[in-house]
């Protein structure tokens, strides 16, 4: 392990989550991909991490960049075509595990250039063909979930589980830019986020609007205890068995969290056929 | 081109999103759904002190275009940057979720996209995000049954999480006035450096996300003047098209070997990626 | 942002609903709505503080006529000058004596 990954909470995770097993080969280095177990079942992880040798100088980080988009849609695609004659079902078909800790995607010239938004859409697609195709998918998020770079990597999951702890947080954009975007000052962007939930940086906030299926709280999120290590495993095989032969994403839409969105799809679907 | 040729064009671009869905869809077929009167706008924007538009910017209509059975999504420039706030958002996913549950029954619907959208509406960050991820979700699992078209007009753009959109579409249909990236420049420019990327510099800008530059190197089909009776015309041969695979999120081996010969340590122009991009990728070779 | 409501004396109920203008900026979004007999009301949402008199001003000027049909005026304005705000409800009156409805 480079120095570079000491502090990526992503490494930290897989390699806990899969007791230290060898990675799978064909990777770049930045895209860590390990075949392991969830309980009885068979499970991959995966996880974007640091490397400070990355090609791509904006990649450096562990954001999502070009490479990283296609990786995971290989990574993922793998497992989805070697189980295409299993039956569909948590028995049959392995779990694929996004371990999350995304700072953001890949900014530059060359990822505009050669189509990042295409890289991270086949990443997208491909963690939703798995899903549809009767994979349960779960999205573990130990670190930073911002923005395209958790669209590419873990959003499709059939279920979400974060770490209750402040180093874990979902947005769409960084402090600074949202500040400047918005033209606000960065304090104007942390005060309207204190009354105003979707804009809150917070994994707390983030859970009210009902999207995660777990919120946990471990004694250290930048290297999970055995303790730790146990909850989090009994938290994923509960969200596994939760699955069941759901492949779609309307666990999230809650009453209460996003009521917006509930009511928006009941009148739709009221006047969808005409009267 | 003349001039008389010119003066003939119907801009789309000027058109706002209810006079597009308008301009498109077959004469006395459009139902619009959630029309302005059901006042379902931004429960988010007016805590803010912001004035909301009453149906979001997202106007949805079902009707047919040259007979084909659609549903159309268009997004309003004008209003907040055509950014994606909980409503407008959950109008979309809404409307693929119940297409696609026609789709499932053997009762087809095409979706049209009008894309135009600096993406999650920061104002309502994390709702605009999770409602762009249950988009995806559905575009996805649609593309089985039907084809999903997206267009990307102008002048907005097509941005962010939405710009993942339209990387999944089955067809990509954009004009010269469009722009597509995932990063918009100002953004790029903060967290990157004005050397890397300078947010004022239009031509450069131009020249790697335009539609033109995006129709070259092949992540855009079709490409089309500023002429609303042309955009119709790609767009009714796009919902009329089969279902097929599409090489552009699917052909994982090929895209991969391609990024990694790149020289890294060189800066991109819009003249090398149409050299590195020439050739179009096909098939959909799974990585193995 | 501010509110202002307004409302004025009218004649018969407007003949249908209608729909004009964008909440882009130097624009303005106008909902019409066939009110009860007699009256119309004037909702206005605006961007811009400080302004009521002119709008008081420009929207006493359109409602001078008694006779004119009652209608119920939702404004959301992001910005839009005198005579964008006179040019987008005339447009929308249009509309809704034409029986065209939504637009």
């Amino acid at each position: 392990m480079s120095t570079q990954e000491q502090g990526s909470r992503g490494a930290a995770w897989l390699a806990a989550l899969t007791d230290n097993a060898s990675r799978a080969a064909g990777f770049p280095d930045s895209v860590q991909v390990v075949d392991g177990s969830m309980g009885e079942h068979s499970a991959r992880y995966i996880a974007v991490v640091p490397d400070a040798d990355n090609a791509y100088p904006r990649a450096r980080g562990g954001e999502v960049g070009l490479v990283e988009g296609w990786a995971l849609a290989q990574a993922v695609r793998q497992v989805v075509s070697a189980d295409a004659d299993a039956d569909a079902g948590a028995a049959q078909k392995r779990a694929i595990v996004a371990v999350i800790d995304v700072p953001s995607q890949a900014y530059g010239r060359s990822e505009e250039a050669f189509g990042i938004h295409q890289a991270l859409a086949a990443a997208a697609e491909a963690y939703a063909t798995a899903r549809e195709a009767g994979h349960p998918v779960l999205g573990l998020i130990v670190g930073k979930a911002m923005s395209g770079a958790f669209l590419a990597h873990g959003y499709q999951a059939n279920r979400l589980i974060a770490l209750d702890d402040a180093g874990v947080q979902v947005h769409a954009m960084g402090k600074q830019a949202a500040a400047r975007i918005t033209q606000r000052t960065v304090e104007g962007v942390e005060q309207l986020a204190e009354t105003i939930t979707p804009m809150a940086y917070d994994i707390a906030s983030f859970d009210t609007l009902g999207l995660l299926f777990a919120r946990v709280s471990v004694a250290d999120a930048d290297r999970p205890s055995d303790e730790d290590l146990d909850r989090i495993r009994q938290t994923l095989e509960r969200a596994l068995a939760d699955i069941g032969q759901d492949v779609s994403l309307a666990s999230r839409l809650d009453a209460d969290g996003r009521a917006a969105s509930v009511k928006v799809r009941e009148r739709l679907r009221a006047q969808w056929n005409g009267d | 081109m003349d001039s008389a040729e010119l003066l003939q064009r119907e801009s789309f671009v000027e058109k706002n999103a209810r006079q597009r869905v308008q301009y498109l869809l077959d004469a006395a077929s459009l139902r619009e759904l959630l029309d302005p009167f059901e006042r379902l706008s931004s429960p988010w924007l007016p805590l803010q002190d912001i004035v909301t538009q009453a149906d979001d910017g997202v106007v949805i209509a079902r009707g047919t275009i040259d007979g084909v059975a659609v549903v159309v999504a268009a997004i309003e420039p004008a209003f907040q940057g055509g950014s994606m706030g909980e409503v407008g958002g959950a109008k979309i996913a809404g409307a693929l979720e119940l297409a696609l549950e026609d789709a499932r029954a053997s009762k087809p619907v095409v979706p049209v996209l009008l894309l135009e959208t600096g993406s999650v509406r920061l104002q309502e960050a994390n709702c605009g995000l999770a409602a762009i991820a249950e988009i995806h979700a559905a575009i996805v699992a649609l593309r089985q049954h039907v084809p999903v078209v997206g267009v990307i007009s102008g002048p907005v753009g097509c941005f962010g999480g939405m710009s993942i959109a339209a990387g999944l579409c089955s067809t990509l249909i954009a004009t010269r006035e469009a722009r597509l990236g995932l990063n918009g420049p100002q953004v790029i420019e903060q967290e990157a450096g004005v050397d890397e990327f300078d947010s004022r510099d239009r031509p450069m800008i131009w020249s790697l996300t335009g539609g033109a530059q995006r129709h070259a190197t092949h992540l855009v089909d079709t490409l089309c003047d500023d002429d609303s009776a042309d955009i119709r015309t790609a767009i009714a041969g796009a919902v009329a098209r089969p279902v097929g695979n599409l090489a552009r999120t699917q052909a994982v081996d090929a895209h991969l070997e391609r990024l990694r010969a790149l020289d890294t340590g060189r800066r991109a122009d819009a003249e090398w990626a149409r050299e590195v991009m020439a050739e179009e990728i096909h098939g959909s070779g799974e990585g193995s | 942002m501010q509110r202002l409501s307004l409302d004025y004396p009218a004649g018969a109920p407007a003949a249908a609903r209608a729909l004009a203008g964008v909440v882009g900026s130097g624009d303005l979004e106008v909902l019409l709505e066939p009110a009860e007999n007699g009256r119309s009301t004037v909702a206005i949402t605006t961007s811009v503080d400080g302004v009521n008199d002119i709008w008081t001003a420009v929207i006493d000027r359109i409602f001078a006529d008694a006779d004119q049909p009652a209608v119920a005026l939702e404004i959301n304005d992001f910005g839009a000058t005198p005579a964008v705000v006179r040019l987008r409800i005339a447009q929308a009156m249009e509309q809704a004596a034409s029986g065209a409805g939504r637009t």
